[in-house]
């Protein structure tokens, strides 16, 4: 549901101008029933070429292996069955979104369905396909991730793998597209002069940075969340509420509330990626004591109470 | 008599199967299966209480805003806390974008494909049909998919993006909207009028809203013809394929009510049963859900929600879905944008069911009257924020307690019924929208609506799957995801 938010012109034109021919999509397509068993036994059997498997969801193997948990309607065959047997005819496997990627929140809590990702379970390789699967084109399952995903990633990646531009080191070692797991999700971040100076948010709607209390992860999740607008102008730190690192895999057990950060003396336990932890805590130090009084107050409030100064920054 | 198990349903949400029976060419008996379990009741006990508002939109990415009003609503309902106005707007505002994103995505996407098929070729007037409605290929596609989008845009303005946001609080909005914002998101809601205006009504929206009768709807297709637009074009396919006459169910229409602002909501709560001509008032304690056909062990038969169980039991004898059967008053009842503007009292839609009941027609011109009346709510709503009010108030939960929140899905009724003990979920339950009306046979043996309305559909002679069948299940808009959360 999220890619029908593309904001190419048309997501179908945009599909079809890539050469990207859509078989069959479970929302779009026409086809029904036996119509669709058919064709799922024709790729199977080889006689309908499969250049891309996308799989969304993640992978249900219970109840006890037997994957009763998720049965194709009006086939009497487990999910998993059918999906193994399309990704090993598959040239590329694509997993959209952070469930078929790494199981994501349905295998959250104790797991219920015995869930996991196509090739991973949770940050363990293997999954429903095992470590050493590898599709067709000799790539490992692509890992769109996200909780949702960017509609942007999914359609970027099929237009890629349409030109015949993904290779391994396309990927990040967790296999997610690196045009977007490059990224981190501070990178862009409308809040940055309040984490420059960590004047923290306290509160729902409070302009501050949300890594000090609200639990906000975005100087450690990869994505490219605030380079890259959601429907329109948006992003989670833009719609007031932290970022949870929904690609990550395990996101959906942090060992915390989402929106309360975890402190070990009043420190925040998840520091910036790459950033040692002594000069963390002195360049925060550092910066709290210089915060200028607009920034501090503005924080706390839910629009600006302080602008900033105007200054002419032109010499005379 | 001869049975046939038919799936998967593709332009339905999720996952579907449909066993039917059929008899001198007409389906005799049906039996609904939602053949996926999610787990998301059992994920959530033990949660920190607040994490639902994490986890349950992710049950969706359809009602995925549904889910995190209704969890937002029980929270605030544990913690006695009541949005300001300007919380109470953005919300509604975001519900209400998801609600007719999702009757628009219906219309187009998933339901109108079906009279594209070559199946209906000999139909006159079929060459324009298949143009404009062919699934992916037909120019409404083309057209629609961006229109929806832009539309959704309004979502990244006020909730950060759609799907799974967390501006969504039980004290109101974690995103204070700018006055510049304020302009921004009421030109969307304007281009979008105009879109719909154009191409879905050929009409003002107003002039939409006011139609107070079958007779008036139908002397408005007459004026100018199916060429007026694509509920036009609905109209007369309607009337060629008497899809009044389809998908007929127990006359009893359920609805939450939606849209809070002080303590009324714009859209009125309540049961309306066409028997009696009354609106019944909403009363939790009036349902139950019924595990006696669905793969769920539990204490007993049936259980209030909010002393509700879900313990999967695949093996379980004469089970057959994963789907528990809700019942109000014992009864069978339907809900979606039909049932809400019944139980609102809207003319026209209490007269298409004085006189043909929920069908297959009468829930489609239902969501399309919904996007009608709505779109001018949420215009109001834009115009009546006001930027530097505060648009949400803190929220402490007490350690324990109960929270109950109804509230309305593009596809029906949706409650919440959470209990917290020492600062933790002990339970918590969902009654989706489709869980109602896709619901299996209870333990008196009545069947749920969708399987009351598929008796009597031609089943037509042809292999595969009937076309009046899938009219039928798709004229609902079932959200299979939810349903079995």
């Amino acid at each position: 549901m999220s890619l029908l938010c593309a904001d190419s012109p048309n997501l179908m034109a945009t599909l079809a101008d890539g050469g990207v021919e859509l078989l069959w999509h479970p929302s779009l397509s026409e086809r029904s029933g036996e119509d669709v068993v058919t064709l799922l036994e024709d790729c199977i059997a080889g006689r309908q070429a499969l250049d891309v498997l996308c799989v969304e969801g993640a992978v249900l193997r219970g109840p006890n292996g037997s994957g009763r948990f998720h049965m194709l309607a009006g086939t009497g065959r487990p999910m998993i069955e059918w999906v193994g047997a399309l990704a090993a005819r598959a040239q590329h496997v694509v997993a959209v979104g952070t469930c078929a990627a790494f199981g994501g929140v349905t295998a959250a809590s104790f797991n219920p369905t015995d869930a996991c990702g196509l090739q991973y379970d949770g940050d363990a390789a293997g999954g429903l396909l095992g470590a050493d699967f590898r599709s067709g084109s000799g790539l490992p399952v692509i890992n769109i991730a996200g909780c949702p995903t960017h509609p942007d990633w999914v359609v970027e990646t099929l237009l890629a793998l349409a030109m015949g531009e993904v290779a391994p080191d396309s990927l990040d070692a967790l296999g997610r597209p690196r045009f977007y797991a490059d990224h981190l999700v501070h990178h862009g971040c409308a809040r940055n002069e309040f984490y420059e100076f960590k004047a923290s948010a306290e509160k729902p709607s409070d302009l501050g940075c949300m890594m000090e209390h609200m639990g906000c992860k975005g100087t450690q999740a990869h994505a490219d969340c605030n380079l890259r607008p959601w429907n329109g102008q948006g992003s989670c730190t833009n719609g007031g509420y932290a970022c949870i690192s929904c690609t990550e895999p395990g996101f959906e057990e942090p060992g915390h509330p989402f929106a309360l950060t975890p402190k070990v003396g009043g420190i925040p336990i998840g520091l910036p990626t790459d950033m040692p932890k002594a000069w963390f805590v002195a360049l925060a130090a550092l910066s709290k004591s210089a915060t200028p009084g607009r920034v501090r107050t503005n924080a706390t409030a839910d629009h600006l109470v302080v602008t900033p100064a105007i200054r002419k920054t032109v010499r005379k | 008599m001869s049975r046939q198990v038919l799936g998967p349903f593709n332009r339905v949400e999720g996952d579907l199967e449909v066993t039917l029976e059929t008899l001198d060419g007409r389906v005799s008996a049906a039996w609904v299966n939602s053949p996926l379990y999610r787990g998301f009741e059992q994920i959530l006990q033990g949660k920190a209480p607040m994490d639902a508002l994490t986890l349950v939109p992710r049950i969706c990415g359809i009602c995925s805003v549904s889910q995190s009003a209704a969890a937002a609503a029980a929270l605030a309902n544990l913690a006695g806390v009541t949005p300001p106005p300007n919380g109470e707007r953005a919300g509604n505002l975001m519900l209400a974008a998801e609600n007719l994103a999702d009757h628009f995505t219906h219309f187009y996407l998933f339901f109108m494909p079906d009279f594209a098929r070559d199946a209906y070729a000999a139909m006159p007037g079929f060459d324009a049909v298949r143009a404009r409605f062919k699934a992916v290929a037909g120019s409404a596609a083309a057209e629609a998919l961006p229109a929806r989008a832009r539309f959704l845009q309004v979502m990244g303005t006020l909730a950060g993006k759609w799907p799974h946001t967390l501006s969504l609080q039980p004290g109101g909005s974690a995103r204070a909207i700018l006055p510049a914002e304020r302009v921004r998101l009421l030109s969307l809601l304007r281009e979008f009028r105009g879109w719909l205006e154009r191409h879905l009504y050929g009409d003002a929206l107003e002039a939409v809203a006011a139609l107070d009768s079958a007779d008036a709807l139908w002397a408005w297709f007459e004026a100018e013809g199916p060429a007026r637009g694509d509920l036009a074009r609905f109209l007369d396919l309607s009337q060629q394929l008497s899809l009044d006459t389809l998908g007929r169910c127990p006359e009893r229409y359920l609805s939450f009510g939606n849209y809070p602002l002080g303590r009324a909501r714009q859209l009125a709560p309540g049961v309306w049963d066409a028997a009696v001509g009354t609106v019944h008032p909403i009363d939790s304690r009036d349902i139950v859900e019924d595990l006696s056909h669905a793969w769920l062990a539990g204490s007993a038969e049936r259980h209030h929600p909010l002393a509700g169980e879900t313990h999967p039991d695949a093996d379980k004898a004469d089970a057959y879905t994963w789907c528990k059967a809700p019942r109000w008053r014992d009864k069978v009842v339907q809900c979606g944008a039909l049932a809400r503007q019944v139980v609102d009292a809207h003319p026209l839609a209490r007269d298409l069911v004085a006189q043909g009941g929920g069908n297959v027609m009468s829930r489609v011109v239902g969501r399309l009257l919904e996007v009608a009346r709505v779109l001018p709510m949420m215009e109001t709503w834009v115009r009546e924020l006001v930027p530097g009010e505060p648009f949400c108030v803190e929220t402490v939960l007490p350690d324990t307690g109960v929270g109950i929140g109804l509230v309305e899905a593009a596809r029906g009724a949706l409650g919440h019924w959470l209990v917290v003990r020492n600062g933790r979920l002990q339970n918590y339950q969902i009654i989706a929208p489709t869980t109602w009306n896709f619901s299996p046979r209870d333990a008196a043996g009545t069947p749920g609506a969708l399987e009351q309305a598929l008796v009597g559909t031609p089943a037509g002679a042809a292999a595969g799957m009937p076309l009046a069948v899938q009219h039928v299940v798709r004229s609902f808009d079932p959200c299979m995801v939810c349903t079995v959360h």
